[in-house]
């Protein structure tokens, strides 16, 4: 069962009304049609009476340090050939085109550095300072950001928080500049990075009771965030065809069992951390797996090229 | 505001604002008010990042981002998936002009697992995944009494994970 409203109702803003005023015909003729993602876009009385209510609605996707610290505890290790190359970045002139892969680097970034991989982090935060100039977000990725990482090269907590930092900072920039397309589409670009690393790195052979694999399979959840994120800016052309590109995807996932049972909260009282128990379980066949594997790594090539 | 409302799951939307002669009116206040999230929004960052960030601690913040300027009386949702194994800070903080905010944790059968009002309006709640889950947050800027004027102000939601 999914928690998720079947509709994005509201990203943010209070402008959201005359955007709604502005686009509420062609979103009516959209709710009925089949992308095909394993996604149902009806819209619900109860949706409805949200949107009338002023109700904002978020998307929370896995930032790329959150994919890295759960790659690395699924017991993923360290491949810097999957990474995209950072001689790549000249490549990259399209507004598409940067926003996928600062997204993109950012993701490397955030894995080499849960790996101590320093050298490798200033190399990669480079070529993201290039392409955030580019975007024009001036201020979350400056010399100064450079110079910081280049004195705690042995620092990983703080070459984390400079991850962490400047993801929110571009992200952040490009929300309150009016640039949601763009930030969109840089949460599509690490969340894609996130999964092509994870398939890359798990045993095809061993599926079964294997963590890495349980949180690919459990992408499914996310993946369907991803989808509701960007419907909510579809009338961009880059949108549109990203919507397209990542849709199948979801065919794959639609055959992709996760289940999760009720949650259970338990306080301890000599423990401050509740645990939140459930049982879950997750099944990837091995054809599933494999057809995962070659769209991911075939859409993310298609992005980084 | 007038909103006509046809068909159940689709709808219809006549606002009097778009009736002859009020488009100029209208184009004002889109102008209008396309220019004040930016500066609201600006203001929600440097919320976010220097008040509503430190009270993460020792969790590590994730890099996202949530935060919008809300009315007492209005509710935001959040929606993320929740990793197993993970331990992780929720902290919901309001600009001082608000009332405590109220948050509640929900499963995907929206059974509440978790309301602050419980815990006399903490700001932050830690708590570990057994298994990977898809939780709702709920945010409720509690409304004034009648009469008074609703203040409004930043909500920020940040989320910590814990391994430093």
């Amino acid at each position: 069962m999914s928690l998720l409203p079947s509709r994005p109702v509201l990203y943010a803003g209070p402008v959201f009304l005359f955007i709604l005023f502005f686009t509420a015909a062609c979103t009516c003729d959209r709710a009925g049609e089949d992308r095909n993602t394993g996604i149902n876009i009806d819209i619900s009385d109860e949706e409805l009476k949200d949107v009338f209510s002023g109700r904002q609605v978020f998307y929370a996707l896995p930032s790329p340090l959150e994919t890295a610290i759960m790659l690395k505890s699924a017991g993923a290790w360290y491949d810097e050939d999957l990474m995209n190359p950072v001689e790549n970045v000249s490549r990259y002139m399209t507004n598409r085109s940067m926003a996928l892969n600062l997204g993109i680097y950012i993701t490397n970034i955030s894995y080499a550095s849960l790996f101590d991989q320093t050298q490798t982090c200033m190399r990669y935060m480079d070529a993201a300072r290039q392409l955030a100039g580019n975007l024009g977000i001036t201020d979350a990725i400056d010399q100064n950001t450079m110079e910081s990482l280049e004195e705690n090269l042995h620092n990983q907590e703080v070459i984390m928080d400079i991850v962490s930092e400047t993801f929110m900072s571009s992200t952040s920039f490009l929300k309150e500049n009016n640039r949601e397309p763009v930030a969109a589409m840089m949460f599509l670009g690490g969340w894609i990075e996130g999964i092509y690393l994870a398939l890359n790195l798990a045993n095809e052979d061993d599926l079964a009771g294997n963590t890495l694999i349980n949180r690919i399979a459990e992408s499914k959840m996310s993946f369907e965030m991803v989808m509701l994120l960007l419907s909510d800016y579809a009338d961009n052309k880059d949108i549109a065809g990203l919507i397209d590109e990542v849709g199948e995807i979801g065919d794959i996932f639609e055959k992709i069992e996760v289940r999760s049972s009720r949650v259970n909260v338990i306080n301890a009282p000599d423990d401050p951390v509740a645990v939140l128990s459930s049982d879950a379980s997750s099944s990837i066949g091995r054809d599933e797996f494999l057809r995962l594997k070659v769209t991911v790594t075939g859409i993310r090539n298609s992005f980084i090229k | 505001m007038s909103l006509f409302i046809s068909m159940p799951g689709r709808f219809r939307i006549k606002p009097a604002m778009f009736q002859k002669g009020r488009i100029p009116l209208l184009l004002l206040t889109v102008v209008l008010l396309a220019c004040l999230p930016s500066k609201a929004e600006g203001q929600c960052k440097s919320f976010a990042r220097h008040l509503c960030r430190p009270v993460l601690e020792n969790f590590r913040h994730d890099g996202n981002y949530h935060a919008a300027v809300l009315e007492q009386g209005e509710e935001a949702e959040l929606y993320k998936t929740f990793f197993a194994g993970q331990t992780y800070r929720i902290a919901v903080c309001g600009t001082e002009d608000l009332p405590d905010i109220e948050f509640s944790i929900l499963d995907n059968q929206r059974n509440e697992l978790y309301n602050n009002r419980t815990n006399d309006y903490s700001n932050t709640w830690d708590f570990r995944m057994e298994a990977s889950q898809q939780l709702m947050v709920r945010i409720k800027v509690p409304p004034d009494p009648p009469g008074n004027k609703s203040a409004a102000g930043c909500v920020a939601i940040l989320f910590g994970i814990s391994g430093r």
